[in-house]
């Protein structure tokens, strides 16, 4: 009992930092994340630059924390694109059943056939990169698995008692779905978001990464890592801090989840 | 069993052909033209016309599927409007690679995790199982493509174990090729490796609680041998379905690990093609993998079936 | 004195203290007798059941008093010491015939394990010997069970096959708990008859563990009445049955389901 707390507590409290981080790099950083200082080209770690500077003189730890910044939006936008669409569809599918439901799952079946990665790189090889269309093509690719996931809650609750004296009672389906079912999925679903989330992370920084995703001049953590990838031998630095900030936040959100889940076996 | 092979095959063949008709009409549905790339913008309208009559660009759609399809079948993959070489051969050698590179990181994934599950398991809430739990939840999280950048900069720009960016064909003799990609395939194997380490530990501490390990040690068996004769074999089938669930995840990886180690793959190639527009090496490529994971996930349907008696007769 | 239970004592960790599943408890077991513990779900009975056969946690149940068998104290025996007892000298079946056989593994080798453990017998002889338990336990068509999954066969048959891998190296003690419970009440009876016979023709000790009291008198010389880890009454089981001295002996015979009761009450007056 000590050990699940201690999990998801350290979770809670990494996935605060990271999110913190991330959230104060979109209104403020150390220095202006493009400013190119040529003073400090392949600057080492110091002081000054405690993660140091890329080959254009540029501040790591400021442009690491505005691109965790930007990471942080995408995956949230992600998030409420797949979680929304996710939960209309799954709600009306487990709730009501039938041959929509059946199609919908055969549908979500075919797609998973396909690594999402590489879904994703044909969406987005047709509609172009940019930030809005990694958002976009991720958001949709996110809402069969959060359908999947809320349609299994809807046909647990389905049948429970007190869904059907609300049923019995004339309460109208609407209310029933999202007033009466709804609020007792939601640890279920607060963990499915945990993951959805580290995934989110995982495939904006992949795909950012491979140049595919989010493009200059916006940064990204997958950009910046494919900047740094280029100058490793000189300054191996630059890669450092992007790398341990999204390690750190997917370990944070996966052992918050974690955490979560075991509440919800106790 | 016979019924439900027939049925497992026709599903097999239905999946396929809508993944075919998937990677196709997204690619159509394009706005812009591909001769304008190919020729550039002072081709004449008559070689563009010619062009479009030779891909065939003027039938309707579902000619085109057709043709597609019947070229996908005979090996006819089409012809690449960036290299003008016919597709099947621009990916012969991407193929081997990134074959290579997927079976070496299961294999690795299998090594890996099978041992390291079984020991956290054995000797659960033991100090092996505590460091091996956190040790897993770092590996975990992180992506293969991080893996892979801190594997290239230890071991090949630090310890010089190889050369970063040297391209090492299959010609060169099996065991060169397959040093060359035991880097790339640890990073994409690592994180994968990690979840079946929980998975498996997992299916064995459920297995442990289960009413026939209670009988199996009333017949005088040690804990050793409850685990070897009677868990393993009912814990591993819930890992079966996992670990093919893997190979979707191991072409995902490779399709982004290769880049960080230039090997001029499938995944690089998609990359490159992508940046392109590069159609018809695109659709191949997603023909391909999917249809790599589609056959695993078929196969390990059939093993499932094989391995627990319970759904053998159905 | 083959099995000889003084003060047993067994005791979980609990949030609220520590919970005494099973307080003091003593009993004896002769050669080839058959007895009966009866008690309510929670008196204790399993708990006794799997402190003889060495089958509770040792890291998180605290067992104390004796349990002597051939006058060795089982309690004193390291774990490999115990598993030389395990399936060899004492048995045991269990309530849940389903759930207690190995889904992946044949009947045969199920049956044929303690052979393999306890014995050097070649893959032949064991078979031979298995195949003979199999038809003890009254299996039809032993040979044709034997390669068989546990899912093919009904409730009663796996209790039956239960019962062979129990009785496959000829123990001195078999352990019975609630082995019936679980199935219906024709197949109950048969069971209950196999296991007379097999007492009658092995000499195997058997000590019946069961809610109700009922299925003990049809099988049992003596009984014991369990509650909340005590002993409240013991002794001939139709004395027992006919004048029984606690109110608890009472309401559990009063308990009993309809069918059975109707056919005792006739004999009984």
């Amino acid at each position: 009992m000590r050990k699940r707390n201690w999990y998801g507590r350290l979770g809670l409290v990494l996935t605060v930092l990271m999110v913190g981080f991330a959230g104060v790099g979109m209104f403020w950083t150390p220095y202006e994340p493009t400013a190119m200082v040529g003073a400090d080209k392949y600057a080492a770690p110091s002081l000054a630059h405690p993660f140091g500077c890329d080959q254009l003189g540029r501040d790591i730890l400021s442009r690491t924390m505005e691109g965790a910044g930007s990471t942080l939006m995408i995956a949230l936008a992600v998030l409420a694109i797949g979680f929304v669409a996710g939960l209309l569809i799954g709600a009306f599918c487990g709730y009501y059943g039938g041959v929509v439901d059946a199609l919908v799952m055969r549908l979500s079946d075919a797609l998973a056939a396909f690594p999402s990665i590489l879904l994703a790189l044909v969406v987005l090889a047709v509609i172009g990169p940019g930030k809005y269309n990694v958002i976009g093509a991720l958001g949709i690719l996110f809402i069969p698995s959060f359908a999947r996931l809320v349609r299994g809650e809807f046909l647990k609750y389905r049948d429970r008692d007190f869904v059907r004296s609300a049923r019995l009672m004339g309460v109208p389906n609407g209310r029933i779905l999202f007033v009466h079912i709804l609020p007792n999925t939601w640890p279920t679903l607060l963990s499915g978001l945990t993951i959805g989330f580290n995934n989110a992370v995982l495939a904006e920084a992949s795909m950012s990464y491979l140049s595919i995703g989010v493009t200059a001049p916006d940064v990204s953590l997958g950009r910046m890592l494919n900047e740094a990838q280029g100058v490793w031998s000189t300054a191996p630095w630059c890669m450092l801090c992007p790398a341990l900030v999204v390690v750190l936040t997917i370990l944070g959100v996966s052992m918050l989840g974690e955490g979560l889940r075991e509440r919800m076996a106790a | 069993m016979t019924k439900t092979l027939v049925k497992r095959v026709l599903l097999l063949l239905a999946t396929l052909l809508l993944v075919t008709i998937l990677a196709f009409v997204a690619f159509s549905i394009i706005p812009g033209d591909p001769t304008s790339s190919m020729l550039g913008v002072e081709a004449t309208p008559e070689q563009i016309a010619a062009l479009r009559d030779r891909l065939g660009l003027d039938l309707p759609i579902w000619q085109r599927y057709l043709h597609w399809l019947g070229g996908l079948l005979t090996g006819d993959l089409g012809e690449s409007y960036n290299y003008g070489m016919p597709v099947a051969q621009l990916l012969a050698t991407c193929v081997t690679h990134t074959l290579t590179l997927a079976v070496l990181a299961f294999v690795l994934i299998v090594v890996i995790a099978l041992p390291l599950g079984l020991v956290a398991a054995r000797y659960e809430g033991g100090v092996v199982d505590r460091v091996l739990t956190i040790l897993n939840q770092i590996t975990m999280s992180v992506p293969n493509f991080v893996a892979g950048i801190l594997l290239v900069y230890v071991f090949g720009l630090v310890l010089r174990l190889f050369q970063p960016g040297a391209i090492v064909s299959p010609q060169t003799g099996w065991g060169p090729y397959l040093w060359y990609m035991l880097f790339p395939a640890l990073a994409v194997a690592l994180p994968r490796s990690a979840m079946t380490v929980k998975m498996l530990r997992g299916a064995i501490l459920s297995e442990l609680g289960q009413d026939y390990i209670r009988t199996a040690y009333s017949k005088g068996n040690s804990k050793s041998s409850a685990l070897w004769r009677h868990v393993l074999r009912n814990a591993m089938i819930p890992v079966v379905t996992f670990l093919a669930m893997t190979v979707a995840d191991i072409m995902a990886g490779s399709i982004v690990v290769e880049q960080v180690f230039g090997i001029p793959g499938l995944g690089k190639m998609l990359v490159t093609s992508i940046g392109n527009r590069d159609y018809p090496v695109v659709q191949a490529i997603v023909v391909l993998i999917a249809t790599v994971v589609v056959v695993c996930n078929f196969a390990a349907d059939l093993l499932y079936r094989v391995m627990d008696p319970r759904l053998r007769g159905r | 004195m083959m099995l000889q239970i003084q003060h047993l004592k067994i005791a979980f960790p609990h949030p609220k203290g520590h919970f005494e599943a099973v307080k003091d408890f003593s009993l004896s077991v002769e050669e080839g007798q058959v007895i009966g513990i009866v008690g309510e779900s929670g008196s204790g009975k399993s708990m006794t059941a799997h402190a003889i056969m060495g089958l509770l946690d040792r890291k998180s149940v605290q067992v104390s008093g004796s349990i002597r068998f051939e006058g060795v104290e089982l309690l004193d025996l390291t774990r490999t010491q115990m598993r030389s007892y395990q399936g060899k000298d004492l048995s045991i079946i269990f309530q849940e015939p389903m759930t207690s056989l190995n889904p992946t593994m044949k009947i045969g080798p199920q049956v044929e394990e303690a052979l393999r453990i306890h014995t050097k017998m070649s893959a032949k002889e064991r078979k031979a010997r298995a195949l003979e338990a199999m038809a003890l336990a009254g299996l039809p068509n032993p040979e044709q069970l034997y390669p068989q999954y546990p899912h093919q066969l009904s409730g009663g048959m796996r209790q039956r096959v239960m019962i062979a891998a129990a009785l496959v190296l000829r123990p001195k003690l078999l352990i019975a708990d609630e082995p019936t419970t679980a199935l219906d009440v024709t197949i109950q009876a048969q069971i209950l008859d196999t296991l007379k016979e097999i007492n009658r023709k092995e000499g195997i000790a058997i000590l019946f563990i069961s809610h109700d009291l009922g299925v003990i008198r049809a099988l049992c010389h003596h009984v014991v009445v369990m509650q909340q880890g005590e002993i409240v009454e013991a002794g001939d089981v139709e004395q027992v049955f006919h004048h029984p001295q606690k109110a608890y002996t009472q309401r559990l015979i009063a308990s009993r389901p309809t069918r059975t009761k109707l056919k005792a009450g006739g004999s009984h007056g």
